[in-house]
């Protein structure tokens, strides 16, 4: 069973390790730039549409209902044939960056939106009465308050986007799911590499749920 | 920048071909999210039940299921399945399928939390003027929790039906692979990838809209 020759599974892996470990470094790369610039996107776009004037609203409105009814695979293919159209060099990797990290800030605007309005009037209101103005009234008041009411929705977030990017080996960005095909074209053993590439995304997003299951009961007593 | 010269009569002559592509994404995600509703409400009862031996292994379905891609799950059931020594499904049946595992897991967590969302007075109401199990579960359960739970199956049927671009990585006919193939034919970039988007949305948003209507219908009584 634990045998390293070639036409073994444990051998082929031995084969492919420099192309399978380079493919995970670039699926945590790719999670990695989503989620960050995807969450700072969503925040700002998220108390856009709570507080501006109306017509930033409903611009930040149409985006994210537009970005939310399409699906991720048409998003990519977008900024991946449109970029090229225009003569912008891009790499597939960051339009594939760019087009789920606009996706991911849409999701994450709904959800900050969300967070935000539910955290009670009174709030806002106590802060005004002590004489607070807009900026520090968001940054010490509501923003905190409504960051852990956030947490349990941005893990599930961030979970879908560690799975989105494997839509991006259909434009050849060389991430786990394509170099794991890449050595299964070689030496057809689908059924062994494909539950070996299946459990790593387990691993990686099996823990980012725990962690969000345990800071959802950290904060289950903010109740109100 | 260059200047670009919309051409959408590339699109009308493959209009055919676009709107075959919608319906057949549109039949795929109910087909799987009914049949994923079934697999789900069994899951659900066997992670509330009792029974513990059923727990843990509907437990690791659900968990796996969720944290895998769906690209991953698709390609390992088309190509995996034969070489199991499954044969005979051709690549629609096939992505069925995986849409319908996919579909069963995310069900089962929707049925699991609106079960214990449910008030156990009505299971104690229901005991008292004397249902059998199987009635208290048929007549009283099921309904009340099929209505806690429509605006969530409402949201699931949404994403399976974007979920269905993906078939499009094993060649099912449908929107996503229509585009790209008039993609690769005309390379009429825009209007192709415009078309879709807005199928797509104008599809997601009927859907939502009668799905709204129905849920306003049938109304969560609490």
């Amino acid at each position: 069973m634990f045998s390293f020759e070639r036409g073994t599974f444990l051998g082929e892996v031995w084969i492919a390790r420099f192309s399978l470990m380079n493919a995970m470094a670039t699926t945590v790369e790719l999670s990695f730039y989503i989620i960050v610039s995807g969450t700072l996107l969503g925040a700002l776009l998220g108390v856009v549409l709570v507080y501006a004037a109306w017509p930033f609203r409903l611009l930040v409105r149409v985006y994210v209902d537009v970005m939310r009814g399409i699906p991720v695979l048409v998003l990519i293919f977008f900024w991946f044939f449109g970029l090229a159209f225009f003569k912008i060099h891009v790499s597939a990797f960051w339009s594939g960056v760019m087009a789920i990290g606009a996706f991911c800030a849409a999701h994450m605007a709904e959800t900050v939106r969300g967070a935000i309005q539910s955290i009670p009037q009174g709030q806002t209101e106590a802060a005004k009465a002590i004489g607070m103005t807009f900026v520090p009234r968001l940054w010490y008041v509501i923003l905190p308050q409504a960051a852990r009411r956030v947490v349990p929705p941005w893990v599930n977030t961030a979970v879908e986007m560690v799975k989105a990017t494997t839509l991006l080996s259909i434009i050849g960005v060389v991430e786990l799911l394509l170099a794991t095909q890449q050595a299964v074209a070689r030496n057809y053993m689908i059924i062994e590499f494909y539950l070996a590439a299946a459990f790593c995304f387990f691993v990686i997003n099996f823990t980012l749920s725990q962690i969000g299951a345990y800071l959802e009961r950290r904060f289950a007593y903010m109740r109100y | 920048m260059i200047a670009y010269q919309f051409n959408w009569s590339v699109i009308w002559r493959n209009m055919d071909a676009f709107l075959h592509g919608l319906a057949l994404g549109l039949g795929l995600a109910v087909v799987s999210l009914l049949l994923g509703c079934v697999i789900g409400l069994a899951c659900a009862f066997a992670r509330t039940s009792r029974i513990k031996w059923l727990d843990w292994p509907v437990w690791l379905y659900v968990e796996f299921i969720r944290n895998t891609p769906l690209l991953l799950l698709i390609i390992f059931v088309y190509f995996g399945l034969p070489q199991m020594g499954v044969y005979g499904l051709d690549k629609i049946e096939s992505f069925v399928l995986t849409l319908t595992l996919y579909a069963g897991a995310y069900m089962c967590e929707v049925f699991r939390t609106g079960l214990a969302s449910m008030p156990n007075q009505y299971r104690e109401a229901a005991k008292a003027i004397g249902l059998t199990p199987w009635q208290r579960q048929r007549y009283v359960v099921l309904p009340v929790m099929f209505r806690i739970t429509l605006p969530a199956v409402s949201n699931n049927l949404i994403s399976l039906f974007k979920d269905t671009s993906l078939a499009a990585a094993i060649a099912v006919p449908e929107l996503t692979f229509t585009a790209r193939q008039v993609n690769a034919n005309t390379f009429r970039v825009f209007e192709v990838w415009i078309t879709a988007s807005v199928l797509y949305l104008a599809a997601s948003y009927v859907i939502a809209f009668g799905l709204r209507q129905v849920e306003r219908r049938y109304a969560s009584v609490r």
